[in-house]
């Protein structure tokens, strides 16, 4: 289990000091795969460093298993790193080094005998189905292969937790899936505790169980991602959650118009005409401004965003109608947040193209 | 033009050149690769650890060393790279004679060399190694790897083939050096151009030296470049 206490770090710039996290405080038990998530500038690559000491928080503590980490000698960190192991977004291989040797590097580091080490490096090679690329160097490999030799390595030691730093952020969609697959196999069989960060939300959503979402240095809302999906309440979530606020939507002068944000639960309510059958029932004829689906641990969430023309009545009616149907939830006057970054831009449109 | 040819390559002259040539070029050439590859061993046994704690040691490096150090290192290679070689000569001779027991000859002037040459090789060295990516660094501290782990099985083999460019520099600017080594009574290519070719106005044994000096150049140069080449993974397909 690692407990974050209370943790901040701010850094000395030239602009004066910069609060990267403030008062961040988590609880990851172990076998999680914890996604911690936010915008670029967030402090989720302090945040991931102070878990493993390559920065030192300014206050707070890190607790791992009971040991408080920030009281370890240098030495004692190192030892505590080979249990704690981390992938990068750049895979960082050694590029003057084959494959079969950067995986051994941790092993040799830990003065394991070469043929030993060697013979470790290859059945980890075969884990992350790389046998055939031992003898390769990095630059002969595509980043899919880069970022499994560098698991396997991250694995060299045994570790008990592993830290995911932007790990599929320099990969396609298909290769980001068959990354985030192996992550999960590795916690399945080997019951490594995975702390995913990214701010990619289809990563959080294909493999984490819990999230916490970081905005400005601070967590804003953590849980569990089924949770978090259905029911985001702070505005950085949203804007994680529902990738629809988009620039896109000024065109429509979204934030002078009344506009109900609808959460489907489980495919029965998914599947059910609803918004026609209010047109029918009820006589209101909302707008459907945009409308996704995403399944999480096999449950099917909708949600929908809709803008009722009309006045304060229609919408009291619309309201009432929706709200009386089952495993909806509504939120009447979503706020309009534009987001800054149209990372998972992409994702919509696949789901959009779903549908 | 006529009379400069008369002068310096007159049948005579040639053919005191070439008695020279016969007699003395291929010692000289060997003094001169002798004085030339102890010389680089030596500034780069000094340089390669001076340069990795110039990269190591900076307030941003991988482990910091007191300021007060790091000041008077770089000072002290900065005072003797901006002094000119043959100065350095005649200054350090008490010094050289405390090391090799003389103050003239071939291996009185390795040691002016390895002075002059070990700070140009720490700077090499510390931008060959400012070179290696730092996220590769920060994936070696992660692993738990300590500062010399990091510098010998992540920063110097990661630069292997920057470094090897970097001596290669290094040695084509030793050798130029040598030819001053006549001033303390070494020997050598240089040394013999100036003693038999301008001294005693024979051009032709001048050129001839020369040609000799750009061919071992031009030796060096190719085999540094082709070994940097071969040692780098990143290009191999």
């Amino acid at each position: 289990m690692i407990e974050l206490r209370n943790l901040s770090k701010s850094f000395v710039t030239s602009d004066g000091p910069l609060d990267a996290l403030k008062h961040v405080s988590l609880t990851i038990e172990d076998g999680d795969i914890y996604g911690i998530i936010g915008m670029s500038g967030a402090g989720k690559s302090t945040l991931v460093r102070c878990i493993n000491m390559l920065e030192r928080p300014t206050e707070g503590s890190v607790i791992w298993d009971g040991v408080d980490l920030g009281l370890l000698s240098k030495k004692e960190i190192r030892q505590a790193r080979r249990q704690i192991t981390m992938i990068f977004q750049s895979f960082n291989l050694l590029m003057q080094r084959t494959c079969l040797e950067n995986v051994m590097l941790p092993l040799r580091l830990n003065h394991m005998p070469k043929a030993d080490a060697k013979e470790r490096a290859m059945a980890l090679l075969e884990t992350v189905d790389l046998p055939q690329k031992a003898n390769a160097y990095p630059a002969q490999l595509s980043g899919g292969q880069q970022q499994r030799v560098a698991i396997a390595r991250a694995l060299a030691t045994d570790p008990q937790v592993l830290l995911c730093d932007e790990a599929t952020s320099a990969l396609d969609p298909k290769t980001t899936h068959s990354i985030l697959e192996l992550l999960r196999e590795i916690n399945r069989k080997m019951g490594i505790t995975i702390i995913v960060i990214t701010h990619q939300m289809s990563v959080v959503q294909e493999i984490c169980n819990r999230v916490a979402i970081l905005d400005s240095g601070t967590v804003v809302e953590e849980g569990d991602v089924s949770e978090i999906f259905s029911n985001p309440k702070a505005a950085a979530t949203k804007a994680l959650v529902y990738p629809d606020m988009t620039e896109g939507m000024d065109s429509f002068g979204a934030e002078h118009q009344q506009m109900v944000r609808l959460v489907f639960q489980g495919a029965s309510a998914a599947s059910k005409p609803l918004i026609a059958s209010m047109a029918m029932d009820c006589g209101v004829a909302a707008n459907i401004l945009s409308a996704t689906t995403r399944t999480l641990g096999g449950k099917v969430y909708g949600n929908m965003l809709l803008n009722i023309p009309g006045g304060p009545d229609e919408l009291a009616a619309a309201v009432k109608y929706l709200s009386a149907t089952p495993s909806v939830t509504i939120q009447v006057d979503v706020e309009y947040t534009p987001r800054e970054d149209g990372a998972d831009e992409e994702t919509v449109a696949e789901e959009a193209a779903d549908q | 033009m006529n009379s400069y040819i008369q002068t310096y390559f007159n049948p005579d002259k040639l053919a005191k050149a070439w008695e020279v040539i016969k007699t003395d070029f291929l010692a000289q050439t060997g003094v001169t690769l002798y004085i030339t590859l102890m010389a680089t061993l030596f500034a780069i046994l000094i340089g390669l650890p001076l340069g990795v704690i110039l990269v190591t040691g900076d307030a941003k490096g991988i482990r910091p060393l007191p300021k007060p150090l790091m000041r008077f290192l770089n000072g002290l290679i900065n005072l003797l790279r901006s002094a000119p070689f043959i100065i350095l000569i005649v200054v350090l001779m008490p010094i050289t004679r405390a090391i090799v027991g003389k103050a003239v000859g071939n291996a009185a002037v390795i040691v002016p060399l390895v002075i002059a040459a070990f700070p140009f090789v720490a700077r090499l060295v510390e931008g060959s190694l400012r070179e290696v990516n730092p996220n590769i660094i920060e994936m070696s501290l992660s692993m738990g790897a300590t500062t010399w782990e990091t510098v010998f099985h992540v920063m110097l083999p990661e630069s292997v083939p920057s470094l090897i460019t970097s001596f290669t520099t290094a040695i084509t600017t030793i050798l130029g050096y040598t030819a001053m080594s006549g001033a303390v009574g070494g020997g050598g290519l240089g040394n013999l151009a100036i003693t038999q070719g301008q001294q005693r106005y024979n051009q032709a044994v001048l050129i001839a030296a020369l040609i000799v000096l750009v061919i071992l150049v031009q030796i060096f140069q190719s085999v540094g470049t082709w070994l940097a080449r071969k040692s780098d993974k990143r290009l191999k397909q």
